[in-house]
């Protein structure tokens, strides 16, 4: 377990060190920001619910650039044998790379909560529909994060790994949105298997457990994925 | 201690490493030499436990690398081909990292970090990232990194390539004392490298062990005929047909050279026959310039046995 904890910590300290951490957190309080006040000033709305709608667009660009490199750049640069080769499981590191992600995206998350003290100054707050919110964004961090590491595993290269987490999350964005055009019974298959439709549930102030369920499988399926694709060792 | 048995590794159809044996006695410095992509650094990296056999076993000290991988690691310390390390991290932090992977207790990281730092020459660039400095000193990284938990056995992937001559005697001189207490196991193809350090050399060619024993035992083994240089005064009239009647001499070149002249000699067998040579110089009276013996060379083995026409007459 403790291999976990050490390898996490490596990579908040490497997000850290180079400028990916500062940025990350600077764009999204910029753009999270600007969203939140665009709704607060120009339609006078006192309400985090736009910053909960944008999340999702947020993270779709977001979470594949923080976790890029996690296995792409440790591939290309070879330290992934030293690394592999040090007394941890393949899946110790896994979870400590995603652990990391995760933890530099709650960083961002929670300090977006000066937005709902804002909001509780200023008039009454909706408190179980704001800890939905908090709780869909961490589950959605959560589950972009795996994929964008999955996606990370499968190149040397980067960008590349930027653009396949960008399109599966894109993709998984998506399917609640086409159900007009298809039948019926497949309709339905798509909708749940939609990670906006889980998060709009979960907005809602509902937490139920078929959205948790459904969160906690893309990170698993995506992490056995990872640990697959890594057990093969691929140059 | 390491024990290989019949340990082959494909990568799709090719075959990188073919039904390989060989054992490793503890406290035995072991040298892999090769050609490029001779299949050395696939053994290794299945001996550290980075890639899984596809056939055979290894095990070491009675643990197999695909049951007790994780024991296995512990024992070992591995330092890959072309030293990958974080860039972005500096030396201390790195090997602090390192330690903590390997749970060592603070007061053992403290101690260790502070011996590999002494022993590898790094204390000058202990805050310095690992980005900025030279390859001769990331491959002093990489090997205290490898040292850092006091490994039984070190696996070291051409720990000197990249490095200037000082320094590749710097490292030899390590690895040699590395190996009085410690199994060392190394990859090269430089041959002046195996003479200084190994006790013990595997020549690999083409996935395949090729020759096996000490570094002596392989230049005896391949010695066969000798080649003798012999200088005298003059032109050397004369000299040709007394060497021809000596037993076993052949000349293979005569050369004038102003004051002097040389004789190129081949002789079967291994007996030293300089003292009867400098003895018939003085009975006849020349003048000796020049008497030497060459020594069949690792790398005359070398070639010998990994060149392309070795392959297709072992394969034939």
């Amino acid at each position: 377990m403790k291999g976990l904890f050490v390898v996490a910590r490596r990579e908040i300290r490497s997000y850290f060190d180079s400028p990916v951490g500062y940025v990350v957190l600077t764009l999204f309080l910029l753009l999270s920001g600007w969203f939140f006040s665009n709704s607060l000033f120009l339609q006078g709305v006192a309400s985090v619910r736009t910053l909960f709608d944008m999340t999702v667009v947020l993270f779709m660009f977001f979470v594949p650039a923080i976790t890029m490199g996690t296995f792409a750049e440790e591939r290309r640069a070879g330290t992934i044998e030293l690394l592999l080769t040090l007394p941890v499981r393949d899946w110790q590191v896994i979870a400590g790379k995603l652990l990391a992600a995760f933890g530099l995206l709650m960083t961002a998350i929670v300090l977006t909560l000066v937005y709902v003290a804002t909001v509780a100054n200023l008039g009454d707050i909706d408190g179980g529909a704001t800890f939905g919110g908090y709780l869909g964004m961490a589950l959605l961090g959560l589950a972009c994060a795996s994929i964008g590491i999955f996606a990370s595993s499968l190149t040397r290269n980067q960008i590349v790994a930027f653009i396949i987490a960008f399109v599966i999350i894109f993709v998984l964005f998506m399917l609640d949105k086409v159900t007009i055009f298809v039948p019926g019974s497949l309709a339905g298959v798509l909708q749940f298997l939609s990670l906006d439709f889980h998060y709009q549930n979960l907005l809602r102030g509902v937490v139920d457990t078929r959205d948790l369920i459904y969160f906690a499988s893309v990170v698993l399926l995506s992490s056995l994925l990872t640990a697959y694709h890594l057990s093969k060792r691929p140059e | 201690m390491i024990n290989v048995d019949r340990l082959t590794k494909t990568f799709g159809l090719e075959r990188a490493v073919d039904d390989i044996s060989f054992e490793v006695e503890r406290g035995e410095v072991l040298g892999f030499l090769g050609p490029n992509g001779a299949g050395k650094s696939t053994t290794m990296r299945v001996l550290t436990c980075y890639l899984p056999p596809s056939a055979g076993s290894v095990s070491i000290n009675g643990l197999d690398v695909t049951t007790d991988s994780l024991a296995i690691r512990r024992l070992i310390g591995y330092l890959p081909e072309s030293t990958p390390l974080y860039p972005d991290m500096t030396v201390r932090d790195y090997l602090r990292f390192v330690a903590a992977i390997r749970e060592m207790s603070p007061g053992d990281e403290r101690t260790r970090i502070a011996y590999v730092v002494d022993v590898c020459g790094l204390t000058g660039v202990l805050s310095k990232r690992i980005e900025t400095l030279s390859k001769g000193y990331r491959q002093r990284v990489g090997l205290a990194q490898a040292m850092l938990h006091d490994p039984e056995i070190l696996i070291l992937d051409e720990p000197t390539s990249g490095l200037d001559p000082n320094q590749i005697v710097e490292i030899r001189d390590l690895v040699k004392s590395l190996g009085e207490e410690k199994t060392v196991i190394l990859s090269t193809h430089i041959l002046p490298e195996v003479e200084a350090s190994c006790d013990r050399v595997l020549i690999i060619n083409r996935g395949k062990i090729v020759a096996d024993g000490s570094p002596e035992s392989l230049q005896a083994r391949f010695q066969g005929d000798q080649r003798l240089l012999f200088g005298v005064e003059g032109d050397g009239a004369g000299v040709e047909d007394v060497l021809r009647s000596f037993a076993g001499l052949s000349v293979l070149d005569h050369s004038v050279d102003g004051e002097s002249s040389m004789f190129t000699l081949g002789l079967t067998g291994t007996n030293d026959v300089r003292p009867d040579l400098y003895r018939l110089a003085v009975e006849n009276g020349w003048v000796l310039t020049e008497l030497h013996r060459e020594e069949a060379r690792l790398e005359d083995v070398f070639r010998q046995l990994t060149s392309e026409k070795a392959y297709s007459r072992a394969k034939a």
